[in-house]
């Protein structure tokens, strides 16, 4: 465990040397995002604003000021709103995880269910049916699935609402109305995202089963006269999901970078659209904090990913780790 | 002493016809409702005061009040300002304050509050040419402020709209914190308009409510005005449609200005002199001081003769557009539409080419050029010039730029042939449109000064007759013979005027549609 926290450490403190270079060597800086934004400004005044930030600085000496001020859990202000950094990504980091989140939980259990109708008739129309359906969710662009739902769903017939995390008249209602508001605003970006890793889970399911079911053990059960229900769900699909809760969690990163462009099509107030409009702004303190705890987010996701697997194989629990 | 009293009661008539002419306009208006507004981008912050911009505009006209408004055309009319005068030398403007105006905390707005404003934006604004030449600002009493001014400036009473000069209170902002960064510019704003911030949730939305104790009797109409930043303009358009939002402005897209005048329940309207005081020209511009071809006049010419204004507009904007034949917008009184317009010709440009020096060589090629551009919805008018410009023999190269910060430091670092590119006149010459062409402006490294190069001796002492003109004949004339001149310089190509459109739904009454449009307090507005 000790040397699994080692990594991580590790691992973050690469992400944040890395994306700072990065960001560096990238054209143009805050002065001239806030330039643009403002429709013009003088040289004193982008001058200012760079002495303001510490842009004049020699590039080592700004490194090693943000490593030190990281280090002290310090993540500073952004360029382009003035707020804290830690203070803009804890509005946005719960929107962004309950997105994540929730599409996962949806193209598992719609992509598992899926799996397992074809695994029993591998052959039958309704197999058939949903292999197509989830080869075109995974090679439709993701914004593409997105405005067409949005189209179909909240334009032809009007069932969803268009954009936003809640509907802003619920500012005063009851919390339970402000939670129904929220589900309902949540569906359909969490069916676009996880349109996406349906296929793979649904195929991945469909795969695992159809050798599990092919197994010896699953003969003696069928012999012993279980039902074929409890066959199949009690023994089979039990063992097939290994693979497919592996596959999550290495999808875990995916997921989160997937978010972006969903945020940005239904408006979802999460880290994505800003880490976009930051990286676009070259807002520094506001980008490297978001990939800094992007990064703990997928190394988290990870982790329980592994608890996951442990507890539906019995095999892999004890030693190693 | 006679003619200033005359200039004076004159008027104060005219500011008292005028205050009951606007209170007859808003018969039908109904109190209450909640309107939602769709906006496009999240503010930095909600003070226009040291922040130029729509993000920041559009929540800071309701939040704070200005001396004049312009709520249809370009006749200024009472606001915090119940009349005003300026003296017959046209150096000294004075302003009578409306009695009994109040900030949201209960202050009383008064005299040093304007001039505080007034001082705020010279120190902090991008734009120093509103307010450069005002000295000082006197505060005889409470409710009256003379502005001294170094030189007529009749920019001046444009400058004093919501969108440029919002009065904030000095008893928050004069407390030694940079105003620029001061955090009464997102939270607790203490602001002097109809409207008061409820709550401002970044990239989600800005809910302002009536100020009950807002100085003009029996306005703002509406209760709430909730302002939802949705920036994908699909989902803006979807959310108009079906009625989700009733009111959305600056959308500029011609499908979606094409899908939304043709649905039922919205108008997409960019009338008359709508958005004229933003005046946003889209335009093709050269480095006249490159090495290269683009440096000689004949060039340019050439280039405007070849590329066809007409298919820009027509094919590229989908005819939602008007066409720019200067640097001045259509929409403003100073607008001279007699100049060169460089109508397609070919056969001119081919012969203008070759009059510069620049024979076609065996290929058929003259020389090369590169054209940059800034952002995706003006990718199509770069990438339409390529195939136009070799057919007089020149061969194109688009270098686009991933972002808007990399396309400025290019541009404003004089590294570029041709680029396309957009800036506003805001309103009054003097503030947005001679900073383009004057000589004194080529700052390299400051996007949207006069990154071309351009230096012509005439344009300038046009430029600085005009700025102090007070009579408004001379002052056309003027400004028509500058337009004339830059048209045959040719510094950059104008093509058209950016088609900003309001869209609002049926149930909404009174909608800002004026020459400043959204960026406008939305007190008159009401739900049907």
């Amino acid at each position: 465990m000790a040397v699994r926290a080692g990594y991580a450490l590790a691992l973050l403190l690469a992400v944040v040397i890395l994306n700072f270079t990065l960001i560096h060597i990238a054209p143009g800086d805050i002065a001239d995002t806030i330039a643009g934004d403002m429709g013009g400004a003088t040289e004193e005044v982008m001058a200012q604003i760079r002495a303001d930030y510490g842009l004049d600085k020699p590039f080592p000496v700004q490194l090693g000021i943000y490593l030190g001020n990281v280090v002290r859990l310090d993540f500073g202000y952004s360029f382009f709103f003035n707020t804290p950094v830690t203070s803009l990504i804890a509005e946005r980091l719960p929107a962004t995880l309950l997105l994540v989140f929730t599409a996962q939980i949806f193209a598992l259990v719609i992509g598992v269910v899926l799996g397992v109708i074809s695994a029993r008739r591998p052959h039958g129309l309704l197999s058939h049916f949903v292999t197509l359906l989830a080869l075109f969710g995974y090679s439709a662009p993701v914004f593409w699935t997105g405005i067409m739902l949005l189209i179909g769903l909240s334009l032809l017939l009007p069932l969803f609402p268009v954009a936003g995390m809640i509907d802003v008249a619920l500012i005063d209602a009851p919390l339970w109305r402000q939670y129904l508001s929220v589900a309902h605003h949540l569906f359909l970006p969490a069916l676009t995202l996880a349109s996406i890793f349906l296929a793979l889970y649904s195929r991945l399911t469909r795969a695992s089963m159809l050798e599990v079911l092919g197994a010896d053990y699953i003969r003696t059960a069928r012999a012993k006269g279980l039902s074929e229900r409890d066959t199949v769900y009690r023994h089979a699909l039990k063992n097939s999901l290994g693979p497919v809760v592996t596959l999550a969690g290495l999808q875990f990163s995916a997921v989160v970078s997937g978010a972006v462009l969903v945020e940005t099509v239904f408006s979802w107030p999460g880290l994505g659209t800003l880490a976009l409009q930051s990286i676009l702004a070259r807002d520094t303190p506001t980008i490297l904090g978001i990939l800094f705890f992007s990064a703990l987010v997928v190394i988290v996701g990870n982790l329980l990913t592994d608890l996951a697997l442990r507890l539906i194989d019995p095999r892999i629990r004890g030693g190693g780790g | 002493m006679m003619k200033r009293f005359v200039a004076a009661s004159s008027a104060l008539a005219m500011a008292v016809a005028l205050q009951a002419g606007a209170a007859l306009a808003d018969d039908g208006a109904k109190r209450g409702g909640t309107l939602i507004w769709a906006v496009q981008n999240t503010p930095r912050h909600l003070n226009p005061a040291v922040q130029s911009g729509i993000a920041t505009g559009e929540p800071g006209n309701q939040l704070f009040a200005a001396p004049l408004r312009y709520d249809e055309d370009w006749t200024p009319q009472p606001y915090l300002a119940e009349s005003w005068s300026t003296s017959a030398d046209g150096l000294t403007v004075t302003l009578n304050l409306v009695k009994g105006a109040t900030f949201h905390d209960g202050t009383p707005i008064k005299s040093s509050d304007v001039a505080f404003s007034i001082r705020t934006v010279q120190e902090n604004h991008p734009f120093k040419t509103m307010f450069a030449p005002v000295d000082s600002v006197e505060t005889p009493d409470d409710h009256t402020a003379v502005i001294k001014l170094s030189k007529p400036h009749p920019a001046l009473l444009l400058a004093m709209s919501s969108q440029l000069l919002p009065i904030i209170p000095e008893h928050v902002y004069g407390d030694g914190q940079d105003p620029k960064t001061h955090p009464a510019n997102a939270e607790n704003v203490v602001g002097s308009g109809p409207f008061k911030l409820v709550e401002f949730k970044r990239d989600q939305h800005i809910i302002l409510e009536r100020n009950d104790d807002f100085f003009i009797d029996g306005r703002p109409y509406l209760d709430k005005v909730v302002m939802r930043i949705i920036k994908d303009g699909a989902a803006r358009t979807i959310a108009l449609e079906n009625g989700e939002a009733h009111l959305s402005g600056f959308e500029q897209n011609p499908r979606d200005i094409n899908r939304l005048k043709k649905a039922s329940g919205v108008t997409a309207t960019s009338e008359g002199v709508a958005y004229a005081a933003i005046g946003p020209i889209a335009w093709l511009a050269f480095n006249t001081a490159a090495d290269g071809p683009t440096g000689n006049k004949k060039v340019r010419q050439a280039i405007a003769y070849a590329v066809d204004r007409d298919f820009v507009n027509k094919a590229i904007m989908l005819g939602t557009s008007t066409p720019a034949l200067t640097g001045i917008h259509p929409g403003s009184p100073f607008y001279e539409p007699n100049v060169e317009t460089y109508d397609l010709d070919l056969d001119k440009a081919n012969a203008l080419l070759d009059e510069a020096g620049y024979p076609r060589g065996a290929d058929g090629t003259r020389f090369k050029l590169t054209v940059d551009y800034g952002w995706a919805g003006i990718k199509a008018q770069a990438e339409y010039i390529k195939p136009q410009l070799k057919k007089v023999g020149i061969d194109v190269e688009i270098r686009s730029s991933p972002d808007f910060p990399t396309w400025a430091k290019r541009v404003g670092g004089h590294d570029f042939e041709m680029t396309w590119d957009v800036v506003f006149n805001w309103g009054d010459p003097v503030i947005g449109v001679h900073r383009t062409y004057a000589s004194s402006n080529i700052k390299k490294g400051v996007i949207w000064s006069n990154t071309q190069s351009y230096a012509n001796p005439r344009v300038d002492e046009l430029m600085e007759m005009a700025g102090s003109e007070t009579d408004p004949a001379r002052r056309k004339a003027l400004y028509s013979e500058f337009q004339k001149i830059i048209a045959e310089d040719v510094p950059v190509y104008h093509t058209y005027a950016l088609p900003y459109h309001t869209i609002y739904s049926d149930k909404v009454g009174n909608p800002p549609v004026g020459i400043w449009a959204t960026v406008s307090p939305l007190d008159r507005v009401y739900l049907k």
